[in-house]
């Protein structure tokens, strides 16, 4: 209640703004899919939720809009050390913060703001740590507490970050959603008032548009910001109207209520490609779906099965029925919007004869007995494993593979998976930070192939493992991307994964939106989108 | 009068405490807490997993975490949000204004219509009014809500642009939420436009959450009516003499609306469940909506409360009913 009636205030100036000259003022309206968990990216781990907050915040350093790259933020350069673990990072003179309700700053972003974003997050005892349930997965996931070593103000916009090991990837993971630099001159405010909790749920930025008001489960306002460091934005004011139904989604945007919509229903994207008053987006999404074999155990520790069990499973007919125009086959662990993907490689053909003739010599002539596990709910990288898991079993019977399809409770079935008591089971990865790292080496390295570990196959392949931890450890993309290409050839050789597909995301947009970019992340961002 | 009531809502608390329980289990026994499906197929360290656990009081056995529960209950304390981090009763405060306004618009419509349709078809028994009645109140009982309310939506707005696809108010306005009902807010406010805006946004819903009840209290009139009009004392008020119009309005009617009033009451916990599936479609940011996502992010206190604050409502409107039953009826007060 105490959020609304805020949240109302703020509304009040929004009200004047919005209905007075509602007619000059650009507004664009995007038919968001969900209600965010609240306003604090650090605290989240759903990309409804990160939505909210990208309007609002800048990070140090930011992915290029539309891509993977990593380009300044709040912070305008940065210098390496030779030894790969000091970063020091110069922030942009003159960043606004936002004024929202009673906060008025008194002064524009500096290193206390990095630092305190940071320490939130990162140390048990500063005063924020436990605010909001305290849940910061990403930043945990990332494994920054054990990377960082300090965090120090070298000048007012001068910030030195020191790591404990070489970690080429570290300043990808500081452009994720977990990391905005938020206000410490806000905070303490809030912290004096006895109310800090509410920095997470009215949130105060200095990126490209400022939060007016938040309706709970309706409708979400911002409006440009004047003094934005990179200029105003072309939109006056951007809404979200939270809309959870795919179809009426479209309805709305085929009525003109709103401008974008998200996450169309894979049934009405023939039907949205005919209609002309919309435009349609497409984009392979940022994850994998998989077969995971388990290389310790019996027969899947003999390459020459894993490889015709490869070849045994007709991948084309699989991702036609279950993911339809929402996906495309997978020839590579990791997707071919990241750099380094190497679209050299050529996948195992479906070719059940040649299939045969490597069991038989792998000394498995009648085939064999495994499980098969399928995931049992709906994910970004596999609509239906279920289905899948059929459709698999019904190859392998023709190669004589009888498979036992197994599935348990969604967390009880990673458990179980990453404990590698599966012998062949399905699962799937979304990318995080954008560097193939976060699939190759978290996924596929030795460290991860422990019990318990993301390494499902608990496939721990010596060359392969080098690869991908000399590629950790160098800064240099040029250097890193050949070790990864190779890392990928050794991948298709050893088979420890059979590939299923990665998903296409769609979007829905009216006629009269510009410079609207897919991003790979499959976080929706409006810096730079215009209507006509 | 009194005694009656305080009978009836001694009835209440046992109730209660079923609910309680029963949406404790339940949810308990649907796989997977909070903390895993937050963290999805990336996992999370057994210790993090573990201390998390610890600070929800998750880790504590299942009896001692419904004692505790009923005990914040009982105090008025509904937790907070495991997702929000907001408190459940203010959340659900915010939110059941427009769940409110929704059933009221969708009962007023059930109303409106189904009772003179009732009793028209009762009084032209066998007609082809009647006959027409009965067909579509049986159709109108049998429509799934949810393909009944995109086929609206797609014809009367997409198709036609009469009416707003979903939301409650058109963007352009902003209203203070002074009382939640947006109808009331808007008048207060003076501005008629977003009252107008407000208006047409409940048309759709209200049509497709008030077609079950319109259905039901459509056909418990007529029966009601039938069974009144074959009565004694309606064929003695005709044989005096008085006209048609008071022996049904006067005479028969009174006598017929008992039931119904009863039905008009049952349908209120109808109407709440409906508008979990009507919010969905419409986009209506009222509790149904939060409900299912308190599900999806096995966010307990949320669902708890929620069920439980619903339960209440519902609670109090049937008590309600039965008090007004008592008055409409001595009987019912008068007998032990």
């Amino acid at each position: 209640m105490k959020r609304i009636l805020l949240g109302a205030g703020l509304g009040m100036a929004a009200a004047l703004a919005l209905s007075a000259p509602a007619q000059a003022a650009k507004t664009l309206v995007y038919c968001s899919e969900g209600s965010p968990e609240n306003f604090n990216p650090m605290l989240n781990t759903t990309g409804t939720s990160f939505d909210v907050a990208l309007p609002v915040y800048n990070n140090l350093v930011q992915f290029e809009h539309g891509g993977t790259k990593v380009v300044p933020g709040l912070a305008e350069s940065w210098t390496i050390s030779d030894d790969g673990l000091v970063y020091t990072f110069k922030l942009r003179a003159g960043a606004k913060w936002h004024s929202v309700g009673d906060f008025k700053p008194t002064r524009d972003a500096n290193a206390d703001d990095v630092i305190f974003s940071f320490e939130r997050q990162w140390k048990p005892d500063h005063p924020f740590h436990k605010i909001s349930g305290g849940a910061y997965d990403y930043f945990n996931d990332m494994a920054m507490p054990k990377l960082l070593k300090s965090i120090e103000k070298v000048d007012d916009l001068t910030v030195k970050f020191t790591l404990n090991a070489v970690e080429a990837p570290f300043l990808a993971n500081l452009a994720m959603p977990f990391a905005p630099i938020m206000s410490a001159e806000y905070a303490a405010m809030l912290l004096k008032k006895g109310t800090p909790e509410k920095l997470d749920q009215v949130p105060v930025g200095t990126g490209p548009f400022q939060f007016v008001a938040y309706q709970k489960d309706a409708v979400i306002r911002y409006k440009a910001f004047e003094q934005y460091w990179g200029g105003k934005q072309p939109l006056d004011n951007l809404v979200f109207a939270i809309t959870p139904d795919a179809a009426v989604r479209l309805a709305k945007l085929k009525a003109g209520e709103c401008q974008v919509m998200p996450y169309p229903n894979p049934a009405d994207i023939d039907s949205m490609k005919k209609d002309s008053s919309i435009v349609v987006q497409e984009q392979e999404g940022l994850n994998v779906g998989y077969v995971s074999f388990n290389v310790t155990k019996k027969p899947f520790d003999d390459v020459r099965v894993r490889r015709a069990v490869s070849m045994a499973m007709d991948k084309k007919a699989m991702v036609a029925a279950v993911y339809q125009a929402a996906g495309v086959p997978a020839k590579n662990p990791i997707p071919p919007t990241m750099w380094s993907y190497n679209d050299s490689i050529e996948d195992y053909p479906y070719d059940v004869e040649r299939a045969k003739k490597l069991l038989a010599d792998a000394g498995y002539p009648n085939g064999f007995e495994t499980d098969l596990w399928a995931m049992p709910v709906q994910r970004p990288y596999n609509p239906n494993a279920k289905r899948i898991a059929e459709m698999m079993q019904a190859d392998l019977a023709k190669v004589g593979v009888k498979a036992k399809i197994v599935q348990y409770e969604w967390g009880e079935y990673r458990k179980r998976m990453q404990q590698g008591e599966h012998q062949m089971g399905m699962l799937g990865w979304t990318g995080d930070n954008g560097d193939p790292d976060n699939f190759l080496y978290t996924l596929l390295g030795c460290e991860a192939a422990r019990p318990g570990g993301n390494n499902l196959s608990k496939w721990c392949n010596k060359e392969f493992d080098d690869l991908v931890v000399q590629a950790k450890r160098t800064n240099d993309i040029a250097a890193r991307t050949k070790l990864y290409e190779q890392a990928q050839v050794i991948f298709k050789e050893e088979a420890p994964w059979y590939t299923i597909a990665h998903s296409v995301v769609y979007m829905g947009l009216a006629k009269n939106v510009v410079g609207y970019k897919m991003d790979p992340f499959g976080i929706h961002r409006f810096e730079g989108v215009d209507l006509k | 009068m009194l005694r009656f009531i305080l009978t009836r809502v001694s009835l209440v608390i046992p109730t209660f405490l079923g609910i309680t329980f029963l949406t404790f289990i339940l949810i308990r026994l649907v796989p997977g807490d909070p903390i895993e499906v937050r963290v999805g197929e990336r996992g999370i360290a057994p210790e993090r997993l573990a201390a998390f656990r610890h600070e929800l009081g998750l880790d504590q056995p299942l009896w001692q975490q419904f004692l505790d529960y009923v005990g914040h209950v009982l105090s008025g304390d509904f937790g907070l949000s495991l997702v929000t981090h907001n408190s459940v009763l203010s959340e659900f405060l915010t939110l059941f204004p427009a769940t409110l306004e929704l059933a009221l618009c969708a009962m007023l419509f059930a109303t409106l219509i189904g009772l003179p349709a009732g009793i028209l078809a009762a009084v032209k028994r066998g007609s082809l009014f009647d006959h027409g009645v009965m067909g579509a109140s049986l159709t109108g009982y049998s429509m799934p809500i949810f393909w009944w309310g995109l086929l609206l939506i797609l014809f009367f707005s997409v198709a036609l642009g009469w009416t707003p696809v979903s939301g409650r108010l058109d963007l352009v306005y902003y209203v203070e939420p002074a009382t939640g009902f947006m109808l009331i807010d808007t008048l207060m406010a003076g501005d008629y436009d977003a009252f107008r805006s407000a208006l047409s946004h409940l048309i759709l819903p209200t049509i497709v959450l008030g077609t079950v009840p319109l259905a039901v209290v459509a056909r418990m009139t007529r029966s009601a009516m039938l069974e009144v009009l074959g009565e004694d004392y309606i064929r003695t008020a005709r044989a005096k003499g008085l006209a048609d119009g008071r022996v049904i309005g006067m005479h028969a009617l009174r006598n017929a609306l008992i039931p119904v009033v009863t039905v008009i009451g049952l349908q209120v916990g109808t109407l709440l469940g409906g508008a979990i599936l009507t919010e969905t479609i419409f986009s209506w940011p009222g509790v149904g909506k939060w409900l299912i996502e308190s599900i999806n992010r096995r966010d307990y206190p949320a669902l708890q409360g929620g069920v439980l604050l619903i339960a209440t409502s519902v609670i109090l409107v049937n008590l309600l009913v039965d008090v007004l039953y008592g008055v409409l009826n001595p009987r019912i007060r008068h007998a032990r």
